[in-house]
């Protein structure tokens, strides 16, 4: 077995692997050169590309974003980095008005073949302003694809994927699994957009997960076998192109589903799959729809209120339990 | 930083008169979608540029054909300038299927990105980034192009135009900073909302920009500062702002009459009309006024013409909605 890398690894060596491949994909970013990222997420690009393909920016994310833009519309592949996901609120437009819409208004005139990667989620104590789980924030908007990955194999092949795509794609790194491990990918590993992969088969439950919810979601798992509990877990991978397939299929076979989102209730993306699958797969169910999402609340500061706001092991394994029994 | 008031001749008589000949052609454009708007069969709003077309003609002329133009919801000058027809124009403007756009943009996201004009924008000052990573895509290719904003004064208070401002400087991209400062933000003077005289050029100091004021009117005035400036960006000397003082004709959009601008204003200005201004310029050079009102004649045909080929076009099949939301040309978001 190789040795295991870490998941903050595995973002330098997708980042690596593409700007080798592909000497149109430029990094920019604050504090992503010489300082190799505030996370340790670009390390090692500056070194091996130089600052050509690695370009410091500002703290500016109108004109980190709006300029990837504009150079993704003009032949390079840009690959920007908004350091905490919390600001693209700062470069909303960007995500909201511009980005998504190039292409469309333009009547298909403008391809935009750029990455916007940013460290998402909480868990690691850093406040209202610094832990969001912002996916619902870009899911909102049609016109941008959107990955996730929970583990380091998934970081590198969906950032190939991401560098790859003539669509705009936002790249979620989260931040509490930076220090998790996991296997290495393979040489030219490459995990398509909008593929969900099946993490833990099971008969009674389908939990559906992305992100940190993934390793949230198989720790419950394991631990309701002592009750005689199955629980398959999927792992999204990605909310837009979003598999459904994969979602009801599974649901065909447990009849019960819970969503495991990190963002909060009130517009998570869970919402969204409950509502198709509602539409779609109602006649699959034995039981209503769960959801297990951050409270509807800012995030606070101190660990024992972070971990009431956000899913935990128990929350998911209390919501699982009280389905099973529905 | 100083107000330029003389223009030194750099072009001739028949140039100046090619020059003429698109302004007018954007002139009766403009005049053609207000009536056609007025008529009902333009919908939603418009912003027309009839006043601005020295800043346009006289910018694009100065660039190369592969050089990259962005501009805001009042772009159709800068549209035609770059090698859109009346005719696209028009027709996207009256929703039909042969419009620039397909009828999916409107009057305000005019694009022609095969001439190198990368769009209209619709949120104030938000292009101004997007134009900065163009200069800095032709930086990194190693080309000679030139990206080129275009932006009116209200964008000049805008965070964008700051942040771009200051990365460009930084970088030194090959992209120039043209502002058409129209003295008015909307409704509002725009001196009664800006700290500074020159909302464009008296900010481009803090940046460490070269900045020039000009009479955007003066179509070889326009040139003249452009080709200067393009030249620098093209040696690798950074950006420059450039200031160009012009007037709109109508309001802000076609809801607004303007009688907010004093009369003795709109009457100055109006004695500044570019077309004037380059009708002066030309019979000064020696050339007959037959040939100018020819060149008049000869655009109210092309838009005689053009009104009536768009008038003509079909509408789009109510199905391209869903089409060219991505590159595969389709609009899946899932399985």
């Amino acid at each position: 077995m190789a040795e295991l890398i870490t998941y903050r690894e595995a973002v330098s060596e997708g980042l690596a692997r593409e700007m080798r491949r592909d000497s149109r994909v430029v990094c920019l970013g604050e504090d992503i050169g010489a300082a190799e990222g505030v996370f340790k997420t670009t390390t090692g690009l500056f070194t091996e590309f130089g600052p050509e393909r690695v370009w410091d920016t500002p703290i500016s994310e109108q004109a980190i974003v709006g300029a990837a833009l504009g150079a993704a519309m003009t032949g390079i592949r840009p690959v920007a980095e908004i350091m905490f996901s919390d600001f693209i609120a700062c470069c909303y437009d960007y995500l909201a008005n511009e980005i998504p819409k190039m292409r469309y208004m333009t009547g298909g005139q403008v391809t935009v073949p750029l990455v916007i990667r940013t460290a998402n989620g909480g868990g690691l104590g850093f406040g209202a302003q610094h832990s969001q789980a912002v996916e619902n924030w870009v899911f909102t908007v049609p016109g941008l694809k959107i990955a996730a990955p929970s583990t380091p194999a998934d970081v590198v092949g969906l950032m190939a994927s991401a560098v790859r795509s003539d669509d705009p794609v936002v790249f979620f790194e989260h931040k509490g699994l930076l220090a998790s491990k996991g296997e290495p990918a393979p040489e030219e590993h490459v995990v398509p957009l909008g593929e969900a992969s099946v993490v833990r088969s099971g008969n009674d439950v389908t939990v559906v997960a992305l992100a940190s919810t993934v390793p949230t979601a198989l720790s419950a798992a394991e631990q309701l076998i002592t009750e005689d509990i199955s629980v398959e877990v999927i792992d999204l991978r990605c909310l837009v192109p979003l598999d459904v397939k994969t979602v009801l299929s599974s649901v065909e076979r447990t009849s019960h589903l819970i969503l495991v989102e990190e963002n909060p209730y009130q517009g998570g993306w869970g919402a969204t799959v409950a509502s198709i699958v509602a539409d779609e797969g109602f006649e699959l169910l034995d039981a209503p729809i769960r959801r297990v999402a951050a409270e509807c609340v800012p995030l606070p500061f101190a660990d024992a209120l972070e971990d009431e706001v956000i899913p935990t092991v128990e929350k998911v394994v209390e919501a699982v339990r009280r389905l099973a029994a529905f | 930083m100083t107000v330029s008031e003389d223009t030194s001749v750099t072009v001739d008589a028949g140039r100046l008169l090619e020059w003429y000949e698109q302004m007018a052609l954007i002139r009766q454009t403009e005049k053609a979608a207000y009536d056609l708007f007025m008529s009902g069969l333009v919908k939603g709003t418009t912003h027309l540029a009839a006043g601005h077309e020295a800043v346009a003609v006289g910018a694009s002329a100065a660039l190369n054909e592969d050089d990259y133009v962005f501009a805001t919801y009042r772009g159709h000058h800068h549209a035609m300038a770059r090698g859109a027809t009346p005719a696209e124009c028009l027709a996207e403007l009256m929703s039909k299927a042969t419009g620039l756009c397909k009828a999916k943009g409107g009057s305000m996201h005019l694009t022609k990105a095969d001439k190198g004009m990368l769009g209209s924008y619709a949120i104030v000052g938000s292009h101004l980034p997007i134009a900065a990573g163009a200069a800095w895509s032709a930086k990194l290719r190693g080309t000679q192009q030139v990206a080129v904003a275009f932006f009116g004064d209200g964008a000049t208070n805008i965070g964008a135009f700051h942040e771009t401002l200051n990365m460009a400087a930084v970088w030194k991209l090959p992209v120039l900073f043209v502002c058409e400062n129209n003295l008015y933000m909307e409704y509002t003077p725009i001196s009664a909302v800006t700290s500074v005289a020159h909302p464009a050029a008296d900010r481009a100091v803090s940046y460490g920009l070269p900045a020039e004021i000009i009479d955007g009117n003066d179509v070889i005035k326009v040139y003249d500062t452009m080709t200067d400036a393009v030249d620098q960006a093209r040696a690798g000397e950074g950006p420059t702002v450039i200031e160009a003082l012009t007037y709109r004709h109508y309001g802000h959009s076609r809801a607004d009459p303007a009688k907010y601008r004093p009369a003795d204003e709109v009457e100055h200005w109006m004695q500044r009309d570019p077309l004037l201004v380059a009708r002066e310029r030309l019979t000064s050079l020696g050339v007959d006024a037959a040939d100018i009102d020819a060149a008049d004649a000869r655009a109210a045909d092309v838009i005689k013409a053009a009104v009536q080929e768009a008038k003509d076009a079909p509408y789009p099949d109510p199905a391209t909605a869903l089409t060219d939301v991505w590159a595969d040309g389709g609009a899946a978001w899932r399985n």
